[in-house]
Order: C-alpha cells, then structure tokens, then sequence
C-alpha cells in the first residue's frame, strides 16, 4: 500500500464508480463517509511508519512511480490530507441539501485527487497538468448537458487552460535561474512568466470576471465547492514555488508584489461586493477577497504568514460551505438572487438566510466567527510592515461586513403582516444549523483545529519555521 | 532536408490558423484543425522521436474527430456571431496579419530564451499561440472556443517539445488535449439543447 493509491487513485476509482450512482442521499453519505474515513487515515495512520496490529503488518510508502515520474505524498503531508478530506465530507455531506450530490460527490472525488496529486507530483512542476485536468472535469459538474452553458463557464475554461502553459515554462526558466542565478533577463522573464500563470489560476485582478458570473448561472453550491478547493491548493503549491527557490523567497519585490496584488484582491472584492444588488455575485466577491487574505499571509515575513495562511483554510472552507448552502436554499425560492426578489425571503428561508449572514459576517472579519482570528493574526502582521496596506485592508474588511448588513436588510425587509412561510427541508434546516455552530466554534475557540494546523509547515523545507 | 520541412509546416499552419478564423463552416474548420495537427507533428520531430511525437498528431486527430462526430449530430448552429469585437473578414486579416507580424518579429528573442529550438520550431510555436489567443477573443461559440484553446496549447505543446522530453508529460499533455475535446463536445451539445427546444 501506498499514499498516493489511498489518497490520489482510490478517489478517482470511487468518483468514476459514484458515477453510476443516481440516489443523493446515498451518494452524499457514501462520498461523506469516505471522506471522513480519507481524513482520518491521513491523520492518524503514520505514512512510512510500520504498524503492527497483531501478526499483521501495515505500512504505508510515500512513494509511486509512473512513467519515469513520481506521486510522493511526505509523512509531514498527513495533516493536509486529513484538512482537505475533512473538508471535503463537509462538502459531500451537505451536497444532498443543495440537490447537488449526484454531480459534485463523484467529480468532487475525482477533482479533490487530481489536486491533491497536484501537490505530490515529482518534478513540482508537472503540478500544473493535473490542476488543469481538474479544471476539465469542472465543466460537467457546473453545467447540465440539458441547459445551455453560459458566459461563467466558457471563460472559467478559457482562462484557467491558459494558465498551464504560463506555469509549464515558468518552471523550465526557473530551473535555469537557478543554474545562473547572475542572469537578471532570466530571472525577470521567469518571474513574469510565473506571475501570468498564477495571475490566472488564481484569478487575481482583473482575470476574476468569471466568478461572478458563474455563481450567478450556475448551482451556488458547486461553484463553492471550486472557489474553495481550486484556489485553496493552488496559493499551497504557490507557497512551493517559494520554498523550493531561495532568489523567489528572498525577493522584496516578490513580497511588495504579493502585497499589492492581496491589496488589490481585498480592496476590489470588499468594494464591489458593497455595491452589489445580487446574493450570489456577492459571495462571488467574498471569495475573491477570500483569496486576496491568502496572498497578502504570503507576503508576510514566512515564520508567521505560513501559519497564517493555514490558518485562512479552515474558515475559508466551512464560511464557503455554509453560504453556498444557504443561497442555494435561496436560490430555489426565489426567481432570481436579485435584491428585488430575494425581498423578504428571509420569512421563508430562515436559517439560510441566517447562514448567509453569518458566512458573509465571517468573510468580512466580524469578531467571534470563524474569519476573525486569521484576519486579525493577518491585520496586526500587515500593520507592522505597512500601516497603508493595514489601511487599505480594512478597507476591503468594511467593504464586506457593508455588503453583510445591506443583504441582511434586504432578507428581512418583508410586506408588512407578511406571515412566516418556512421552505426548507429538515436536511437543509440541519446541515446549515451545523455549519453556522462550526462557523461560530471556529471563531470562539480558533485553537480547536491547531491539532490539525500545528504541524502543517513541516510540509514545507524552508517557509515557516 | 529538416529545416525546409519544418519550414514548410510553418508555412502549412499560417494557412490552417488563418483559415479557421475565416472559414465559417464547420467541417472545414475540423479538417483544418486536423492539418494543423500534422504541421504540429512535423515540428515536435524535430526535438522528439517519432514514437513520441506522433503521440501529438494521433491525440490531435482524436480530439478533432471528437468534435466533428459532435457537431455533425448537431443542428446548424445558429448564424449569428456571438462577438463583443467587429467580426467582418477585413478586420480578422487585419488581425490576423498583426499577429504574423509581431510573431515575426519576437522569433529571434524567443528563439534565444529556449534553448536555439530553431526558428522554424519557435516561429511555428508562437504562430499556433497568437492566432488561437486572436481565434479566443473574437468569438464566443462553443466550437471556435475549444479550437482556440486547442490551437493554443497545440503552439505551446511545440515550443515546450524543445525543453521538455519526459514521457508523462507527453501522456499527460495527449490527455488535456484529448478532454479538451471531450469538454468541448458536452459544451456543443448542452448549447444546443436550447437551440432545439427553442420555438
């Protein structure tokens, strides 16, 4: 037995298997379950440490071979798996809600493992393949071959394949880089070359016009699921490119570069979500955001943004589930996610309405949810280097706790003697009462998932320690 | 012998990629796709073994017939052009030549980044990039879309045969292109679903 056959091949196996599948009940709990069970392996179960449970004996290699290239999954990579396959449960299991569970459960698998490979591929490099195989399995499960794709779709695939080929030769300039460290062009070309490929996989200004418009054409919960899984790995296999080359990592214009851009990210995603009249673009907005965070813990001195950076993923996680949910819930309620017809839906849709506020709440930093103590962790870093960009942070931040109280106006804003009309199923009505307690235990007692987030910079030679 | 084939693909794949951006009809836009996958053929010879690099044509040719068994199912698409920019014959020549122009010119630079690929290998690579970047942001259609993307990747895939030789790579690669199709495909037929149930 191997790590990447337990963590890479058995979830494509399951996915394409789930595939045959058409109960979502049944999908949502066997996808949940595995997961669970992926997760808890990861954590629990040592790789390259022999077990023995009697006569029997278990170990698990961290290696595989194939082609001449290898899948190596380290022992310090446990604990991410164990993160991103915990998560990935709470996704699967609240899949059957959203009614979504017979595409995201067996894409979901089958995405989840081409990142997660991704990650373990030798040379780093080749990483790029497989996130763009992910990005090709993403189409079918955002659109329904019985309607018509929209504007969202077709771009999210136009600019997410152009970035692999920016990312492919980056990696061969930076192998030269390193061989001639004196060459300035080089170095300048591979930088921007690096900078073009990351610019679009993580859709940073202004490449990020497809998400808004994809969470307006398409299923909230879905589109969710890709602005957490996509850009969660992607800024960890950014995060490598500055480990494994010391000239990135040392760079100040790297670092200036990384601040400006999460600056950018935070500043636009706040503002634009504070003036949206759309639930849906406004989580679209959040997630960018959401994404800005992640860059400027990058931009950090590594010894605290790495942490940092870890820390964003749990919340960014469980904030995205629940309010993916919850306008999913909405979703079916209304014609559109216009504030003009989302009116009052609060009256019919309680607790996703709630879930939405409290998400948005949680985005936007509000004390005691689950964004809090990253963002604060992240603010007070921020200030030490750069009041401005502390400033213009806090701009984002209200920006986003705006669009909170506007769309929270707008949900409770009903006819007058309009009485309570409750829509939601006792599923729902579960998955988004527990996903709000997680947002709110997230941000009561953030040193609850430190069992997880401890040692997660060991995965790493040279960032945070 | 080489140099004048591969200059001779250079030359087979400026009349391909400009021909896809005129053509409208779309069983000359797969049989042109499919030509440009052979001149791509011929200019990963030049760095890869044949075995190799017929892996791309083969790929190629999969993915074109995979977009050509699709749309031949299909009804006519619909005649209006899908384009924010101006979509009249002259403009693309235009366009089009701009970017022969400036493929032209960077050649050298370029050339000198990779490795000495070759000008043939650099000039055809860029080639097949610009026009599928142009093929990209003139149109909308699920077709011209996947080609696009396809004629991009088909121009880096050429330029990265010179640095990168590994096996996976070129499976992996044969894949992408491969589900490129198979996206496009599902896209054509879940864009014409409307069409047909539209009155």
């Amino acid at each position: 037995m191997n790590a990447p056959t337990l963590w890479i091949i058995l979830p494509i196996a399951v996915g394409i298997l789930l595939l045959l599948i058409n109960n979502q009940r049944v999908l949502s709990l066997l996808g949940g379950s595995l997961a669970v069970s992926l997760a808890v392996i990861a954590q629990f179960v040592p790789i390259e440490v022999a077990l023995k449970i009697g006569s029997f004996s278990l170990k698990i290699d961290s290696g595989l071979t194939i082609l001449g290239r290898s899948l190596v999954i380290p022992p310090t990579e446990g604990s991410l798996l164990a993160l991103i396959y915990g998560a990935a449960a709470l996704w699967f299991f609240g899949a059957e809600a959203s009614k979504s569970a017979t595409r995201l459960v067996p894409l979901g698998f089958m995405i989840i493992a081409l990142m997660v490979a991704s990650i373990a591929v030798q040379p780093f490099l080749y990483a790029a393949l497989f996130i763009e195989m992910a990005i090709l399995l993403a189409i079918p499960m955002l659109t329904s071959i019985t309607s018509p794709p929209g504007r969202g779709v077709v771009r999210f695939l136009i600019y997410q394949t152009l970035a692999m080929p920016f990312i492919l030769l980056a990696g061969w300039l930076l192998a030269g880089v390193e061989a001639s460290p004196g060459d300035l062009a080089l170095t300048a070309q591979s930088a921007a070359m690096l900078g073009m490929g990351f610019a679009f996989l993580l859709a940073i200004f202004p490449l990020y016009s497809w998400i808004p418009l994809l969470v307006e054409e398409n299923s909230p919960y879905i589109v969710g699921f890709l602005l957490w899984i996509l850009p969660t790995i992607t800024i960890i296999f950014g995060a490598g490119f500055l480990d494994r080359y010391s000239w990135l990592r040392s760079s100040p214009e790297l670092n200036l570069a990384l601040r400006y851009v999460g600056l950018l990210m935070v500043v636009t995603g706040g503002s634009f979500a504070a003036f949206q009249r759309h639930l849906g673009r406004i989580m679209a907005y959040g997630s960018i955001a959401e994404t800005g965070f992640s860059l400027l813990a990058l931009s950090l001195d590594l010894r605290l943004g790495i942490p940092i950076l870890f820390l964003l993923i749990p919340a960014r996680a469980i904030g995205l589930a629940v309010w993916s949910l919850s306008l999913t819930v909405i979703k079916e309620n209304v014609e559109t996610m216009r504030f003009g017809a989302a009116r009052g839906i609060l009256r019919v849709t309680p607790l996703a309405g709630a879930g939405m506020i409290v998400a948005t709440l949680s985005t936007g930093a509000f004390p005691l949810l689950a964004g809090f103590p990253s963002r604060l962790a992240l603010w007070e870093g921020l200030s030490q280097v750069s009041i401005g960009g502390a400033l213009w942070m806090a701009i984002g931040i209200i920006g986003l706790l705006i669009s909170a109280f506007r769309s929270l106006a707008v949900i409770s804003m009903a006819d007058e003697y309009t009485g309570w009309a409750l829509r939601e199923s006792p599923m729902q009505m579960t998955m988004l009462g527990l996903g709000m307690i997680g947002l709110f235990l997230l941000g009561l007692f953030p040193q609850s998932v430190q069992f997880l987030l401890a040692n997660l910079p060991l995965m790493f030679e040279h960032l945070g320690r | 012998m080489d140099i004048a084939l591969a200059w001779i693909a250079v030359v087979l794949m400026v009349i391909t990629s400009a021909g896809l951006l005129f053509v409208r009809d779309w069983r000359w836009n797969i049989i042109l796709l499919a030509v440009q996958y052979l001149g791509m053929f011929v200019l990963t010879l030049q760095n890869w073994p044949v075995g190799m690099a017929s892996v791309k044509v083969v790929a190629g040719w999969m993915s074109a017939a995979i977009l050509g068994m699709t749309r031949s199912g299909l009804l006519n698409e619909s005649s209006v052009e899908e384009s924010l920019w101006p979509s009249g014959r002259l403009f693309r020549l235009f366009a089009a030549t701009t970017v022969v122009l400036i493929v032209a010119v960077v050649t050298p630079g370029v050339d000198t980044i990779m490795a000495d690929a070759g000008y043939p290998v650099t000039n055809g690579g860029l080639l097949l990039i610009g026009m599928g970047l142009l093929h990209l942001g003139i149109t909308a259609r699920i077709l011209h879309v996947a080609i696009g993307l396809m004629t991009v990747l088909s121009g880096f895939e050429i330029i990265y045969s010179t640095v990168e030789g590994s096996i996976l790579v070129a499976a992996l690669l044969a894949v992408i292109n491969l589900g490129l199709a198979l996206v496009g495909s599902y896209l054509l037929i879940a864009s014409s679903t409307q069409e047909t149930e539209s009155p």
